[in-house]
């Protein structure tokens, strides 16, 4: 028997010891020392950074050395977790308190969510969020949950229209279209004239919104209450997609990893006009057609039948976790990574886009891909900054990509996910016809 | 009561390093098994998700205000108010017996091919082993680039023949039928493997005597092959069909997350209650506890038809 107890007890200590281990905290508190004396802040900021591993976590994990260097007290934990990923894992760790980073970089779509469920702390008048008048009005939306700034916005990004330049030439078509008919009309002008197709769409929900926003229309319409993707605005957005599939303006793309054959195709000139974002750009430069970079033409995404264009904002906040156990340092990290400097730094290195106004400098912008980019945001369109926002697209995916395969009518793939969205995600909510 | 007191106690007096020897065992089987399974059975009784159960964000801990809702989430699965659990069921079933036939058909021929004495007989061995070696998931995504549409091999080698290229993950139909011959190419070597134990196991005598009293070779595989075949095939044919049940890989990452709603098997379906959006952990729990519950009730029946077919010869 004795043998017996020794082995229980030996697990008990264990036991024990291993929760001992993790109660150890150290210098946390409130905030008000990082407002008041930043520089004898000390401790620990982990920082999961969601940004690509190869082309963009260089650039990020420079600046964060330069800011041990300005702090020398306060080490940062850089962590780079994937994109994909990154939304779980974060959900897990906040959800336990135990392993969840202190500053994140959250997708705007992620932050209401996150917010919503306590996971993040309020960051409107703490030092973290500093001169928040600089911030361009898009991303700042998009870091709101209710009245309250819970992130601060570190990167923008927008959809633009790319085109290759020479095929357009070859066609004979002489500025970029400027509305999806004249979309239309280019693609099929190129297509006859050089073979090669005319422009892709992706089969990526997030792709449908410049159609749902050319009608005006958008996925709900949060101050009403009401899902209007299945109203009639929307539904004639995508059936303008639609027909461009139909007439042959546009391949039919494959239904999975449809939008990374479209990007190849593009990038080796056999398609001539592609929506999509800044974060593409890198890859496509370094594609057969665009040797030279003076080939890549951007321009604002087309407008719809209502003659207004709308492309969505998208972007990364930077979000302190409520549980984080140093709120000084982790608002005096957010602060400088969010600086003017900083984005400034990230956008030449990276070339991402900055979140506020007094970083556009003549060297940002000096840029051509920025500078179009930055046009482009003009006519940006916040998306619903409601918790459920990120899940929305989870739904429509499945519809959307039937839809544009031309597997399902637009008007029943439309009507089932309002369904779907009213049922699990939006039980409150009328459905406008 | 006295009686079995005693009997309890007298027992532990004599076989108390039985007992101690077997508490460690008996200890992670109940952290790493039991406690998971309770919890799962009692959340399957409740409401709970993301937003109301107990969480402890730092120096907060928010109070759980999930209540109990008694056998409501069962009653809406079982009852089609959920509306997906029968369509996904149907399609779970036909994917499990069309692999598991599948498995066990071209597991046996290849076991009774690689049987018989030829030349290089370990070289096939271990090169049809292979499939089995790479982790599954290694081996979805090659298949999911071959399938591709436009920069896949298998659509390269019919454009070659002069047909039109196949949307095969796009289809509903062909996404089941390309997520079967992924699974059966994974799970072939295992029923090999297993069946080629079970041959060498049956005495050549056998064979010799029913070859010397004419037996066709067809005859000889029905009453001598098979029958000696028995116990192991009714061991990896209920393996299978757990394993195939609950296949979560092959699913889930060839067909992708966004558009699958209509090849999801019950257990990726029941992965995307608990993980997307507001976490569903009541809902994703009933399902659990149902896949659970379904599979016991088969391998129960399927144990007793064994058995039956045994006390019959």
């Amino acid at each position: 028997m004795r043998r017996g107890i020794s082995v229980a007890a030996v697990v008990g200590v264990l036991a024990l010891t291993a929760t001992a281990c993790g109660g150890d905290g150290g210098g946390g508190n409130d905030g008000a020392k990082a407002a008041s004396d930043p520089g004898s802040v000390s401790g620990t900021v982990t920082w999961w950074d969601t940004s690509d591993a190869t082309n963009e976590a260089p650039a990020f994990k420079k600046l964060v050395s330069a800011f041990e260097q300005k702090y020398p007290k306060i080490k940062v934990e850089y962590v780079n977790v994937p994109f994909d990923q990154a939304q779980q894992k974060f959900k897990t760790a906040a959800a336990t308190g135990k392993g969840a980073p202190d500053v994140l970089r959250s997708d705007v779509g992620w932050t209401p969510g996150f917010a919503q469920l306590g996971y993040l702390k309020d960051l409107t008048g703490t030092p973290a969020l500093d001169k928040p008048e600089d911030f361009l009005e898009g991303p700042l939306k998009n870091a709101a949950y209710q009245g309250k700034t819970y992130g601060v916005p570190q990167v923008t990004d927008t959809l633009g229209l790319l085109y290759n330049k020479e095929l357009f030439r070859k066609a004979g078509v002489d500025k970029p279209p400027a509305t999806w008919q004249e979309v239309k009309d280019a693609a099929l002008k190129i297509k006859e004239k050089t073979g090669a197709e005319g422009i892709g769409l992706s089969p990526d929900s997030y792709y449908s919104l410049p159609f749902l926003y050319g009608e005006k229309s958008d996925m709900v319409d949060v101050a009403k209450k009401k899902i209007t993707i299945s109203s009639a605005a929307s539904r004639k957005g995508i059936e303008t997609a639609v027909d461009l599939v139909k007439s042959g303006a546009a391949p039919k793309p494959a239904g999975t990893d449809g939008y990374n054959a479209l990007k190849t195709d593009f990038k080796n000139g056999k398609l001539a006009m592609l929506l999509d974002g800044p974060w593409a750009t890198k890859e496509i430069f370094g594609g057969d057609a665009y040797k030279s970079k003076d080939n890549l033409g951007i321009s604002a995404v087309p407008a719809g039948s209502t003659g207004t264009a709308g492309a969505p904002v998208g972007g990364h906040n930077l979000v302190v976790y409520a549980g984080s156990k140093n709120f000084d340092a982790s608002y005096l990290f957010t602060r400088f990574m969010t600086d003017t400097a900083q984005q400034e730094q990230a956008s030449t290195g990276v070339g991402v886009l900055p979140t506020r106004k007094s970083a556009y400098t003549k060297d940002v912008l000096a840029d051509p891909v920025r500078s179009a980019y930055h046009q482009a945001l003009s006519k940006a369109h916040p998306r619903p900054a409601i918790p459920q926002g990120g899940d929305l697209f989870t739904d429509w995916l499945q519809h959307y990509t039937k839809i544009l395969t031309l597997k399902e009518e637009p008007k029943a793939g439309l009507d089932a996910t309002a369904k779907a969205w009213q049922s699990a995600l939006l039980k409150d909510y009328g459905i406008e016809e | 009561m006295a009686t079995v007191v005693t009997t309890v106690r007298r027992s532990f007096g004599t076989h108390w390093y039985a007992w101690a020897m077997v508490l460690p065992v008996v200890i992670v089987l109940a952290v790493l098994v039991g406690y998971p399974l309770g919890k799962g059975v009692y959340l399957s009784f409740t409401d709970a998700n993301e937003a109301n159960v107990a969480r402890t964000i730092g120096v907060n801990h928010i109070e759980a205000t999930y209540k109990s809702v008694g056998l409501d989430n069962y009653w809406k699965v079982l009852s089609g108010q959920e509306g997906h659990f029968y369509s996904r069921l149907g399609w779970t079933v036909v994917w499990t017996a069309s692999c598991v036939f599948l498995h066990y058909t071209l597991g046996l021929g290849l076991a009774l091919l690689l049987n018989r004495p030829m030349r290089f007989r370990a070289l096939y061995r271990v090169l049809l082993i292979l499939p089995w070696a790479v982790p599954a998931f290694v081996a979805t995504f090659s298949w999911r680039l071959m399938f591709n549409e436009k920069y896949g091999v298998l659509n390269a080698f019919l454009t070659k023949l002069g047909m039109d290229p196949v949307d095969w993950l796009g289809d509903a139909t062909l996404q089941k039928v390309s997520a079967v011959a992924v699974n059966v190419w994974l799970g072939v070597p295992f029923m090999m493997v297993a069946i080629l134990g079970g041959l060498q196991s049956i005495p050549r005598e056998l064979h010799e005597a029913a070859e010397m009293d004419g037996a066709t070779p067809w005859q000889r595989f029905r009453h001598v092959t098979l029958p000696g075949l028995k116990s192991v095939s009714g061991t990896v044919i209920l393996l299978g069909v757990i394993w195939t049940f609950n296949m979560f890989q092959v699913i889930y990452l060839l067909i992708g997350q966004g558009a699958s709603s209509e090849s999801e098997i019950l257990v990726t379906y029941a992965y995307r209650l608990a993980f997307q959006g507001v976490r569903d952990y009541a809902g994703s729990a009933t399902y659990g506890i149902l896949i659970l519950s379904l599979l016991l009730v088969f391998a129960v029946f399927y144990r007793r038809m064994l058995t039956r077919q045994e006390a019959v010869r």
